[in-house]
């Protein structure tokens, strides 16, 4: 680590007050020094001198024993998509370590911090082939910002200081503290802890050029029908308020991407909807007419821009990123202007005029007619007995005033839940974006829980993903977690098939899944919960998930081969989505 | 391989335009570094072509030497990805003409050939190649210089029975660059100037902005 600075702080007397701690102490009292607070993780071999120092820790440190240490990484995940906080994660050597590489790779994806600290054999036996011995380092090196090996105790304060640091600085990811077991034993004289504030090879944000937000205030100020396109980004930065001044100054409509989503409720008078793949149709429809399109905290996922040479061809682009790697990685930007958008976007506002657009924003008000006319119509009022998933969205909106946290796995449902919720607060939509895992809700929502502990966290789940990591109901039994449960069951895995019956003739080849009885499941957990296929039965089920006490597991049986409209079909532009399945 | 970019050329164009380049990578010097910058090529499927890693004008830091054979826009996305990585300070990429580069080559012959045939110890001259070791059963030769001319001796001795050889990653350094001591130095007291900090890539998009 780069201490030139840190040691420059420190005085001789800060220098002797050392004490001796273990390794495995060290890193308790670096967790302290960072103000974590919850922990999820899983013991082991080669990390047991940790849990053992853990052991003196419980009174200021909360552990939370998983059922699989791909549950302590979601958990962590949702835990620091709630809270804004880093998500620390405890895992064994060998399996243990490997299990995390699915939520790493999200987290990286996600921009997600996160710390995680896993158990390695002795130093000496690295490379021998050692029970539970696996080469950590190099199997997460390209699903972490940063990671690093220690085999000696001395390192510990320092590695683990750099760690909080470059986990959630600039643009936010997941970094790996590899530590050996003899470090972890190992005794040693400990300065007082002190976090890392600077790394030289290291630039968390760049500078911003003034020149460059001039121009685009410029372009801005200029524009016919600018359009603006949000992702997380406003959200990792913390720059809600700042973008809302931004766009209400402007009068610029906006839409989010899925993981943007919440940055500002759902109801504000410039929000549109959302983009992708399964989006709103004006927001991708009219991203090929505006003029300007002014990208904030976003990535150009290609779920979003659908084919790149058909994607707004005919528009300027400023590109707002705090990551130089993604300017011009998909989409060329005009005018980029690097930098965290909590800076630059008030910069921009300062020098933009105050406008409306109200031809150009009734364009998008016709777009939603014609959409809630062939589609969304139907999904939330439908003239079928079935239910669909639309409809329960719609209800919860309802019953939580719109307030609560909504924990989406990967699917059909999940792209329902996205299109359908309300929401009023920010950081209330957790999801799994960029990587798509499925079985991420029911172990995000326990962390999530524990990040918002005052809020109500829903986990609206497909009957697919929940197979996938339900032995985290033991977790929530355990440590008596306060989850509302939905599991939205087609008895297909739903996206998949939908895509079969559109693109390979309807063949469906094992997206059949069969379930368990789910109630009966979560009887088994001391969960309570009821399944239901009527809609006479549907606002006082979801009433009685709400109100229940504790966690609650609420099964609604939805149409079987229901899909999920509007949609872009894959390598189509964005102007080319359409609303029935007639159109694909 | 990168998706197409707006209102740039055709895939076709791109492959025309595929040439040689050197990207030069300061870097601290840690452990699993140079895994971290040779997947940033694999992942993306891009062959290297040859890589030195070795000290720098400045103590403490690491200099990557890495050719590749790509187009220019796919060679600054890479440069943007390496300079991502926390341990890299800064990642530049040059053409052949903006730098000065070597090779270095050892052949291994039988020294009975060498000395019953005059015209290959006129031809090593020719070469500029210089004996390293003489055995009575084998002698090393080494020439230093760019591919075309390490390759041509090669071509040259075979015929008289080259036992082994071996050729070095390419060095190289560029013409215009005024070192990174100064850059250094921004970088430890945070004071990075603008063309420390965002340089060549911002600058050369001032030329392509249009209002």
């Amino acid at each position: 680590m780069e201490t030139v600075a840190i040691q420059q702080g420190q005085t001789e007397t800060q220098k002797n007050q050392t004490t001796t701690l273990s390794g495995s102490e060290a890193v308790l009292q670096a967790l302290l020094g960072e103000g974590v607070e919850t922990i999820f993780g899983y013991p082991g071999g080669a990390i047991m001198p940790i849990y053992d120092a853990l052991y003196d820790y419980t009174d200021r440190l909360n552990h939370i024993l998983v059922r699989h240490e791909q549950g302590a990484i979601h958990a962590a995940q949702g835990y620091a998509r709630t809270s804004g906080k880093t998500g620390v994660v405890f895992a064994t050597s060998g399996p243990g370590a490997t299990n995390l590489v699915t939520g790493l790779a999200d987290a990286m994806i996600d921009s997600t911090p996160i710390v995680a600290i896993t158990g390695q054999v002795f130093a000496h036996l690295l490379g021998t082939d050692a029970f539970q011995e696996t080469d950590v380092i190099n199997i997460t090196t390209p699903v972490t910002k940063w990671n690093y090996q220690v085999t000696d105790a001395t390192e510990i304060p320092s590695v683990l200081a750099k760690a909080f640091y470059i986990a959630g600085s600039g643009r936010p990811g997941p970094v790996v503290i590899d530590i050996t077991k003899n470090a972890q034993l190992q005794k040693f004289p400990s300065p007082p802890y002190q976090k890392c504030t600077h790394i030289r090879s290291y630039r968390p944000s760049p500078i911003i050029r003034k020149e460059f937000v001039e121009q685009a205030a410029k372009l801005i100020n200029e524009a016919q029908r600018p359009f603006v396109i949000f992702g997380q980004g406003v959200i990792l930065g913390n720059a809600e308020k700042e973008f809302i001044k931004f766009i209400e100054k402007s009068g610029i409509p906006c839409a989010w991407t899925i993981l943007g989503m919440s940055a500002i409720p759902t109801d504000h008078p410039l929000a549109v909807g959302m983009l992708g793949m399964h989006g709103n149709y004006g927001p991708n429809l009219l991203t090929n007419e505006c003029d300007v399109l002014i990208a904030v905290g976003m990535r150009f996922d290609d779920r979003v821009t659908g084919r790149l040479d058909k994607y707004a061809r005919q528009a300027k682009v400023i590109h707002l990123d705090i990551d130089p790697a993604e300017i011009d990685k998909n989409v060329k930007a005009t005018v980029p202007v690097w930098g965290n958008c909590r800076e630059t976007l008030p910069m921009l506002t300062a020098l933009i005029e105050q406008k409306y657009y109200p031809q150009w924003l009734q364009k998008f008000k016709d777009c939603q007619l014609k959409e809630e006319e062939k589609v969304i119509k139907e999904e939330l009022n439908p003239s079928g007995e079935i239910l669909t998933m639309g409809e329960v969205i719609n209800v919860l909106n309802e019953l939580t005033d719109a307030e609560a946290v909504i924990v989406t796995d990967v699917g059909q449902h999940q792209m329902v839940a996205c299109r359908y919720s309300h929401f009023k607060q920010t950081r209330s939509n957790i999801t799994s974006g960029g990587l798509g895992t499925m079985g991420f809700a029911l172990p995000a929502a326990i962390g999530a829980k524990f990040g918002a502990p005052h809020r109500t966290v829903v986990a609206v789940i497909g009957d697919g993903g929940f197979q996938m990591t339900l032995q985290e109901l033991g977790t929530i039994m355990q440590f008596k977690t306060n989850v509302k449960i939905i599991i939205l069951n087609n008895q297909f895995l739903g996206m998949v098939r939908q895509w079969q019956q559109l693109f390979h003739e309807k063949r469906y080849s094992f997206v059949d899944i069969t379930s368990p009885d789910f109630v009966q499941v979560a009887k088994g957990f001391g969960i309570s919960g009821q399944s239901i296929d009527q809609r006479s039965q549907l606002r006082d089920a979801l009433k009685e998930m709400l109100d229940h006490p504790g966690s609650y597991l609420l099964e609604v049986m939805v149409g079987k081969e229901n899909n999920v409209f509007p949609m872009v079909p894959q390598g189509r532009g964005v102007a080319e989505i359409v609303l029935s399945k007639e159109e694909v | 391989m990168f998706n197409v970019q707006r209102g740039t050329l055709d895939q076709n164009h791109y492959k025309m335009n595929k040439q040689e380049y050197t990207i030069t990578v300061y870097t601290e010097n840690q452990v699993g570094l140079l895994n971290r910058i040779a997947i940033i090529f694999s992942r993306r499927k891009i062959n290297i072509d040859s890589l030195n890693t070795s000290p720098s004008e400045v103590e403490s830091v690491h200099r990557f030497t890495i050719v590749i054979n790509e187009v220019e826009e796919v060679v600054r996305k890479l440069c943007r990805q390496i300079e991502k990585q926390v341990e890299v300070l800064k990642a530049y990429y040059n053409t052949n003409d903006e730098i000065v580069w070597q090779e270095l080559a050892l052949y291994k012959v039988s020294t009975d050939e060498i000395a019953a045939k005059v015209k290959v110890e006129r031809l090593l001259r020719q070469y500029g190649a210089r004996a390293v070791v003489i055995r009575h059963d084998y002698t090393v030769f080494e020439t230093t210089g760019q591919r075309e001319e390490t390759d041509a001796l090669v071509r040259v001795l075979e015929p008289y029975g080259l036992i082994e050889f071996v050729r070095s990653a390419r060095i190289a350094i560029i013409k215009s660059s005024v070192g990174f001591h100064e850059k250094l130095q921004q970088f430890e007291y945070r004071e990075p100037s603008e063309s420390t900090m965002e340089n060549e890539f911002l600058n050369d998009n001032e030329k392509v902005f249009s209002m």
